[in-house]
């Protein structure tokens, strides 16, 4: 279970995120929604300690998270942040053996075993026939898979995915959550859209101003009131006809 | 790349170095052939009893060009693999190994030793102890400027290295200007732009060792290198501790160009341009790309001391001015081309 208990930060005097409270239970797919600006990445950030916060606590099965070990850091989260790298060139089937590092001891070499973790990676994240192209030369999206993949490798018991749908055309959209939602492992992801939060999520937590404005199931949480308040947005809440998942219409005053 | 591929490619660089090692041995005033050489060598290492070569043949081979040729693959070995990691430590294509400001530091130490006596007490090797002392201390004040709230930053490590390298020449040319002696300063020119000529067996084994030393060092680090090129947050993601890394690889790089810089002079281009020659080949893994640069480092640097003491002999080129004159062609060459993007990208 991960834990985030009073967590604030502030940089230079600003407050950027305020007491953030909430926990997540293992194997649960938890969406971070709200506006540009709202905190979500950096809440993302803290948690997979890019950043540090200023003043509490963030904790794995109970034990103090920046008391891990780098190395072991890696074992338990995977990331997929927004970064991406272009820098020089990798092969796809090298890049996803790099999320093998956290397991390599000094001079060890990639064994069978890790061949066949990058395999499996590489094929749920449908990238089994780019494994030797050149990664500089993929699309965005492919790009974001092959990252996917490599996150996929590290065999973590927690996935952290910073937008992962940036990018991606409507079918590897869905194709990627549905990937992400049959992982056994707790995912936690900062989604844009709302309707794919809704589809995909077990439960959603809202974000304003870096506070927590609001947290629960897709249900309690997508409401009128929500939507006019956190993201200034009228809309109207129905069901999707074929999933029978929560849908959201927008509209606007004009 | 395959691992036969991968290893065919190796075996034939080595076979490339030896024939390459035996060709340079055999120029010179005195010709000589193939055959006399590996005598002389395996002789030397007590496998053959008598080799065919006279005397001063064999004195030629073994005790003059023998160790100025391994000192060139030393030094060109040492300097690509230098400037591989370097360019990872700082995620940027343009950076050499001197970018830390090894050259100028090594300069101001060795134009005090030329032009001033200083540590006369150590002799013959006062110059090689003075580059390496200003060579050190100015990557350490390098490091320091680029460290603040107990954070290096990468950006600031490129600056700092440029603020510090510009001082320390200012420094060097400051003596040069104020000094009298045209014998001294013509000295310190040459010093600057390298050579090989002071190459004895005895003074190979620190360059060598600290080669080997770093090599294995970093080639151990292969994964670290790899996941630096992916971005500091995503390095940290797969488990590097980012700033002992970085500490890490600043200090053996150092050492290492430190060492090489005080037995040969600044020998410049070739810890930039090896590396890129390395990827175009072999992609960015460093797990090949810090091999195949130590092999072809070494090659380039023999054939560049080669023609540096032929080409105006029996006047010596300084050898910095043939790695230029011979890699930029070549560097303009491969940037023209539109497969290998160095590290932009798009």
């Amino acid at each position: 279970m991960l834990q985030v208990k009073n967590v604030s930060l502030s940089i230079l005097d600003k407050h950027i995120l305020h007491n953030l409270t909430f926990s997540i239970d293992q194997g649960k797919f938890v969406g971070i929604i709200g506006p540009n600006g709202s905190g979500k990445s950096t809440m993302l950030k803290i948690i997979y300690r890019h950043l540090k916060q200023t003043s509490g606590l963030v904790t794995l099965d109970e034990k103090d998270l920046g008391h891990f070990a780098q190395k072991k850091l890696a074992q338990e989260l995977a990331v997929v942040t927004q970064e991406t790298p272009v820098l020089f060139d990798f092969t796809v089937g090298e890049m996803v053996m790099m999320g093998r590092t956290p397991y390599k001891k000094w001079l060890a070499n990639d064994n069978e075993d890790d061949f066949a973790i990058v395999e499996d990676s590489m094929r749920l994240a449908n990238v089994q026939h780019l494994k030797n192209r050149p990664f500089s030369l993929l699309s965005g999206g492919e790009k974001k898979r092959v990252m996917l993949a490599r996150a996929l490798a590290q065999q973590a018991n927690i996935l952290i995915l910073d937008e992962p749908t940036n990018h991606l055309d409507i079918e590897h959209q869905y194709q990627l959550m549905d990937l992400v939602k049959r992982l056994p492992i707790t995912i936690v992801a900062a989604l844009h859209d709302l309707n794919l939060a809704a589809g995909y999520c077990d439960e959603l937590l809202v974000m304003k101003d870096g506070e927590l404005y609001l947290e629960g199931t897709p249900e309690q949480v997508l409401t009128e009131e929500t939507l006019k308040e956190v993201f200034h947005m009228q809309a109207g809440i129905s069901r999707n006809p074929f999933t029978k998942k929560l849908h959201l219409f927008y509209h606007t005053e004009r | 790349m395959s691992k036969v591929r991968f290893l065919f490619l190796i075996w034939a660089l080595i076979g490339g170095l030896l024939a390459t090692m035996t060709f340079a041995v055999m120029v010179g005033s005195v010709d000589l052939t193939p055959s006399l050489i590996w005598e002389v060598l395996l002789q030397k290492l007590g496998i053959l009893s008598e080799a065919a070569a006279s005397k001063p043949q064999s004195v030629i081979i073994w005790e003059i060009r023998f160790p100025r040729i391994v000192l060139a693959a030393i030094v060109g070995a040492a300097l690509s693999i230098s400037g591989a990691a370097i360019q990872a430590l700082v995620k940027n294509s343009i950076a050499d190994p001197y970018i830390l400001g090894v050259s100028s530091g090594a300069s101001v130490g060795a134009t005090s030793v030329i032009l001033f006596g200083a540590f006369g007490a150590l002799g013959v090797y006062a110059l090689s102890f003075a580059a390496f002392l200003g060579a050190i201390l100015s990557v350490l004040i390098v490091f320091f400027l680029a460290r603040v709230n107990g954070r290096t930053s990468v950006i600031r490590l490129l600056l700092a290295g440029i603020a510090v390298s510009m001082v320390l020449s200012a420094i060097t040319n400051f003596i040069l200007m104020m000094s009298k002696q045209q014998g001294g300063i013509q000295a310190v020119m040459h010093w600057m732009l390298g050579s090989l000529a002071g190459a004895k067996w005895s003074n190979l084994g620190i360059p060598f060792f600290t080669l080997l030393l770093v090599f294995i060092l970093l080639f151990s680090h292969y994964r670290q290198l790899n996941a630096l090129l992916l971005g500091e947050e995503t390095a940290a993601t797969l488990g590097i501790s980012l700033d002992g890394f970085r500490i890490f690889i600043i200090l053996f790089v150092s050492l290492l160009t430190g060492v090489v810089v005080a037995v040969s002079g600044s020998i410049g281009f070739v810890g930039l341009i090896v590396p890129h020659i390395v990827r175009m080949m072999v992609g960015s893994n460093y797990k090949l790309v810090l091999p195949v640069s130590a092999l072809i480092g070494a090659i380039f640097l023999v054939w560049a001391d080669l023609v540096a003491r032929t080409v105006i002999s029996p006047e010596e080129m300084p050898i910095g001015i043939i790695t230029a004159i011979c890699g930029s062609p070549f560097f303009i060459w491969m940037l023209r081309r539109r497969r290998y993007s160095f590290g932009d990208g798009e």
